[in-house]
This record gives C-alpha cells, structure tokens and sequence, in this order.
C-alpha cells in the first residue's frame, strides 16, 4: 500500500496538471478569439468573404491598471464601426475589426502593433491611451508606415506624419484651464502625477506658463502609474494649502488619491483639483462623493448640448447599456473611426499616404461639435471646455471657448513657451 | 511638528497594509518555505469579496454596503483559504523542501486566478463601497486620521493578537511552531506534517484574503490588485525575518515609515528608490532580517 500510493498521487497529479494545461490552453483560446478578431461588430463582417471586408485593428489595454480607462474607448470605437457598417461600410466593403490587447504594458503595444500591422495587415489602427504607450508604438508605425488613430489628450510636443491625434493637444485642453485658473484666481498651484512622460511633460509646460502668468507652484509629485500608497503625496498637498491641485494622475492612482483626499477632510471649497485625465468613466471607479464639486479640464462631456452628443450617448448606451457613460476620450476614439472613414472615401483607397492627403481640412459634426482635421499636423480643432463634477457622477460644463481651437502642437502661438517645443513638429511643416 | 506626527501616522498607516498583505506570507513563504506567487492572487480574492456581496449578490440591495463589508471580512477570510488548501492538497504537498518548484508552480496558479477574475468580473476595475461608519475622521494634534486607516491598523492588531495567542496556545498552533522549527523531529515525535502543513496553508492564504477585503477600501480592485502587494508582502518577510511574526510586524513597521518619511523630504519617485537601496544596503549587514531565527529555512 505504502509504495503503490505516492505513485497513484503522482497519476493524479500528472492527470490535474493536464487539465489545468487544458483549461489554460481554453483560455488561450478564448482570448486570442477575441482577440483574434473573430468578433465582428454586428455579425456581418464574419459572413463576409475576404475580399469584401476591410481589417482594422484595435488595441487598447483590456486588462491592467489602464484598463479602467481604455475598456469604453475600445467600445466606442467598436460602435462607430458598427454604425459605417450598419451604413454600407467604406468603399462598399465591410470594416473586420482586429482586436488586440495591451495590456497597459508599453512594449506589448509594441509588439502587438507591429503584429496588426505585419500579420493582419490592418488598415490602420485605432489604440493607445497613455503616452507612453502611444510613444512605445510611434517607431513601429513610422518603420511600416502604417497609421494609427491616437483618441486621448495628451501632452503636446509631437506630430508624427504616421499619426492621427483626435484627442486635445495641450493649447487644447491644458493652457485653456490655466487660463481659467488664473481668471478665477487660483494662484498657488500644487501639482500631482503619473510618473511618465505626459504628467512630466504637461508639468514643464505648466511651470513655463506659471513664469509668465505669476502663479505659484508650491510642489510638484509624481506616482508610479498603479500606486495606491497616496497618504504622504494628499499630506504634502494639505500642508502646502495650494488654491488648486493641477491633477496629471492617470488610471487608478486617482481612486486612492481622490478617496484620501475626501477621507483626509478636504473639500473643494477648501483646495480644488483640475484634473485632465479623469471623465465620466473615472468618476464611477472613484466614487462620487470622493470628488463631486472638483474640476476637470475636457474638449467634450457626456451633458455637452449638441444634436449629434444627443445621438451619439443614446446609441452608446443603447448597444452597452445605460448604467454606462461616454467621456471625452470615448467620443475622440468614436470620431476618429467616422473620420478615417471618411478620408477612406475621399481618397477612393486605405492607401496611408492617400488617406492621409484626404484627411487635410476634413471637417466633421462631432458630437463635441464641429471639428476640422488640421492640413499640416493631423490634429483636430476642438472646443476646450471646463466642467465639475456633479452628484449624478456626471460633469456640468462651467467655461467653453465658444469656438474651436487650432491644434498647436509645438506651442508656437506661445512666447512664454519658446524653447519647450525642439523642432518635433518641424518635419510635419516642412512636409505640407 | 505636526507634519513629523503626520507623517508618523502615514508611516504606521502605510505599515498596517503592508504587515496585513505580509501576514499571510510570513507562515506560507516564511514557515512553510513555499515561495507563493499566488499570494497576490488569493488578496485578490478578499478583494473582490465584498464587491460580490455589494453589486453582484444582489444579498445586500438598499443601503446595506456597510452590512455586506463587515461580512466580507469572514467570508473572504474563508474564500481565500479554501483556495489556499485546494492548491495545497492538489499541487504544493507534493512540493515540501522544493521551493524553487514552488515558485513557478504558484506563479501558473496565479495567472489563472487572474485570469478567472477577469472572466468573471470584467476586465476594468471596480469600486469597493466603504461603510458610511468608515467615511468619517478624527482629528489628533493636527494630524488627520481617516477611519478608513484606523480601522485598518485596528483590524491588523486584531489579527496579530489572534495570531499570536493561537500560536501559542492552541495545540495546532503549537504544532504549527514545531513542524516550522525542526520537521523532521516533528514527524518523527508523531506530527502529522502534512496536515500540519494543511493549516499552515489555510492560515497563510485565508489571512492574504483578510488583508484583500482590507486593501479594497485603499484604491480600486481589479484583476492585478495583488501583483502590487506582491513585492511589498516578500519585502515585509525578507526584511523583517523568515518565520517570525514578530519579524514581520517589525519589518513592515519599519518599511512604512521609512517610506513615508523618504517620501515626504524627497518626492514620491524618489522615496521609492531610496527604500529599496536601503533594504538592500540593510540585508548585506544583516543577512536573516530584523529578526533573525536558526533555521535551515528555506534549504530545511
């Protein structure tokens, strides 16, 4: 008995190893199904033979500490192909999504990108959500000339011929709260971020504008993107008694920074927070009562008045349900679909640089409103508006520029920002 | 002054969550010598539990989040534990004096944990309703205290109270302390390792899942929540002593309030890295921890 039982468990062993290997091998399965494409948006792009069908790829971070964010941008941009295919697709064929995912990881958008591009080969691809994944893939399409649809704002200071940026540049959403900031009096400025290059970089360009405009930065901290050990950062804050926290937090570093912040005892009569990377979709994740009455900083808010935003957050909710919200990214992510798109029909091919000559002065009734592709550095005009957060978990618009603002990636509108920008938009020039 | 208490606060406040997610390692990795990759993963566990009893259950609808909390500390306690001895029946008994093998055995365990949250729950990160008797603060010589942290420092002593008088004076606990001191004199003394062993394990991972439902008042809970305690729970147990609570009540002390401190005269970036070189700079002079304990350990 002694002898034969180790061996029986050994069997079992052997035999439960091979079913986990076989529930993982599943899992493999599943994910690459889904993340093979094979989930085509509406049912028709699987019918449909190879020929009549246009890949596109998506890749955003569906797991990780990003995914709190990204998950919606990769649905709104699953909507908007639903809703061409729906409409006879582009160029009479129908879109075949390729869905990747990134895993908030940067060189796995690398190397996923380089897969859609080279294994796939997509059309274009819509993806990214924080800088430092946009610039982990920016090599990649420059090397296979592909083209990517890049739906966040970010810091500014780029304009590669291989990307489409549909979110705000920073004379976009960043410069304009400053403005606001200096207009309500808000002069002693504490600053708060991820540490990667947006926060980074936004927070060289703030402290530039703070030189010229005369306000104060009291401090200035960074987090590990993940990092929920925020008590020491909102301790540094409320000893410092800034008017205002300039917030360049991203992903769920602001559920524990906005949560201690409440539980510390501030209120947003007391500091006030500016926020530039939290939406409606964030609000949720963080809780309402941990920052009803702070600010954000936006181009477009689920509440924005607009024909086409009145459409758009019906369809949304109609296809993922109505507990679910749309935020500025979302519906960067949902016009960049509908403008490549468009440029396709335009240029009569999905040939890069055809569709990048149409795309030049494409103009489109967003639902933020009407924005228009710039013709030298394939940014968007758009409306930078300011909101608070009300108790719905929803955002009230306070501040609007009334019209759209030129996309200024280099900041060359800008005295006080001669030097910032080292000649990363001068190919771009030269180029149109 | 009042930033110094501040900070000492922080220090001990940052302490409790690392001690609570360390606990749980310091009798799987630091009695046992099974280096558990999936520890995180079983935090994960407590984490996502009081989020199943408030929006997925449907037990507790109409205000009760506070009710379903205070369940959850038990329920994921529980939870947490009995995947803790499924994978110690099925996978690591076989591995007792391999913890090379246990290493990448837990770390295959951990992957599918997550991956099973994420079919489960959905990819994106959820939120954790904390109790309205836990929203509020106090206020003590200028330092602001959240009852979220206080009930967290509370709930840690708790378990090292338990912990502690269970060890001593419950009769697995002793065997529990014997079988980690010497096991081959255990066994032939008449201890059943294995099923000592078997608590041990249940004990370790159902107190991970004590420090999850904890550590979702701090932030948000996804599928990685653990992968970011996982660092800090080994870094508690190395620091503070392999199979010592008391090593790992020091350690976790002593990595809290470093890291608040370096925090606070540095920047947040910073302070990270000045508490990993001072770790390093601390094991090369004492090589077995704060609390070190003649044991053959890991090699046992």
């Amino acid at each position: 008995m002694k002898t034969t039982r180790p061996r029986r468990g050994l069997m079992a062993l052997f035999l439960l190893l091979a079913m986990f290997a076989a529930a993982c091998g599943d899992n493999n399965d599943n994910s690459t199904a889904t993340g093979g494409g094979e989930e085509p948006a509406g049912g028709e792009a699987a019918d449909a033979p190879d020929g009549d069908t246009i890949k596109v790829g998506i890749l955003h971070s569906l797991s990780g500490t990003m995914s709190i964010s990204e998950v919606a941008v990769h649905d709104a941009e699953l909507l908007a192909i639903e809703e061409i295919n729906e409409a006879g697709g582009v160029l009479g064929k129908q879109l075949e999504p390729v869905i990747e995912d990134g895993a908030s990881d940067w060189p796995t958008f690398a190397e996923k990108a380089e897969k859609l591009l080279t294994v796939d080969d997509v059309a274009v691809v819509f993806g990214g959500w924080t800088s430092a994944s946009r610039k982990a893939m920016l090599p990649v399409f420059e090397g296979l000339d592909g083209l990517l649809f890049y739906p966040v704002q970010y810091e500014g200071l780029e304009a590669s011929p291989n990307i489409f940026y549909t979110g705000a540049t920073t004379n976009q959403q960043i410069i304009p709260a400053l403005d606001y900031m200096v207009e309500q009096g808000m002069t002693d400025v504490y600053l708060v971020g991820s540490d990667y290059v947006f926060p980074r970089t936004a927070n060289k360009i703030i402290k530039a504008y703070a030189e010229e405009h005369g306000l104060n930065v009291l401090g200035e901290d960074y987090l590990p993107l993940g990092e929920t050990a925020t008590a020491t950062v909102v301790s540094k804050v409320m000893d410092a008694q800034p008017d205002v926290v300039f917030n360049t937090l991203n992903g769920d570093t602001n559920v524990a920074f906005f949560k201690e912040l409440a539980a510390k005892g501030n209120t947003p009569d007391q500091i006030q927070t500016i926020s530039v990377s939290v939406a409606e979709e964030e609000v949720g994740g963080i809780g309402v009562d941990n920052i009803e009455g702070h600010l954000v900083a936006w181009d477009y808010f689920q509440t924005t008045d607009t024909p086409e935003n009145e459409e758009f957050v019906a369809a949304f909710k109609a296809k993922y349900g109505e507990d679910r919200v749309t935020a500025d990214p979302i519906e960067a992510a949902y016009v960049g679909v509908h403008l490549w798109a468009m440029a396709v029909e335009e240029a009569g091919t999905t040939d890069v640089d055809a569709v990048r000559e149409a795309a030049k002065g494409l103009a489109f009734d967003a639902p933020e409103g009407p924005v228009t592709v710039s013709d030298w550095n394939q940014h968007i005009s758009k409306t930078a508006r300011i909101g608070v957060v009300n108790a719905e978990g929803l955002i009230d618009e306070v501040w609007n520029s009334g019209e759209p603002i030129e996309p200024d990636p280099c900041l060359e509108k800008y005295d006080w920002a001669v030097g910032l920008a080292q000649g990363e938009c001068d190919a771009a020039k030269e180029a149109a | 002054m009042e930033a110094l208490l501040e900070q000492i606060f922080n220090g001990v406040s940052l302490g409790s969550i690392l001690l609570i997610v360390a606990l749980g390692l310091s009798f799987s990795f630091g009695q046992m010598g099974v280096i558990n990759m999936a520890h995180g993963e079983l935090i994960m566990i407590g984490a996502y539990t009081p989020y199943f009893l408030q929006s997925e259950s449907g037990w507790f609808d109409g205000g009760a989040a506070g009710t379903a909390f205070v369940v959850a500390l038990p329920l994921g306690f529980l939870a947490a534990g009995l995947v803790g001895v499924a994978m110690e029946r099925t996978l690591l008994r076989r591995m007792v004096g391999r913890p090379l093998d246990t290493l990448l055995v837990t770390f295959g365990v951990s992957l599918i944990l997550q991956q099973a949250a994420r079919d489960t729950f959905g990819a994106p990160n959820v939120d954790v309703v904390s109790p309205t008797w836990l929203t509020g603060r106090w206020e003590l010589l200028g330092v602001v205290m959240p009852h979220r942290r206080l009930f967290i420092i509370a709930l840690v002593m708790l378990a090292v109270a338990a912990l502690s008088a269970f060890l001593a004076t419950r009769p697995e606990g002793r065997r529990m302390r014997a079988v980690m001191q010497n096991r081959d004199l255990a066994e032939v003394s008449g201890l059943s390792t294995r099923r000592v062993d078997r608590t041990t394990f249940f004990l370790g991972s159902a107190l991970a899942g004590l420090a999850g439902v904890a550590v979702s008042l701090v932030g948000s809970v996804g599928s990685q929540v653990g992968t970011g305690y996982i660092v800090d729970a080994f870094l508690v147990v190395i620091v503070g002593g392999l199979g010592k609570l008391r090593g790992a009540i020091v350690g976790a002390l002593a990595l809290g309030l470093l890291n608040a401190f370096s925090e606070f005269w540095t920047s947040a970036s910073i302070g990270k890295a000045v508490v990993f070189v001072a770790v390093i700079a601390f094991l090369q002079f004492r090589p077995n921890g704060l609390v070190s304990f003649r044991t053959r350990g890991l090699v046992a």
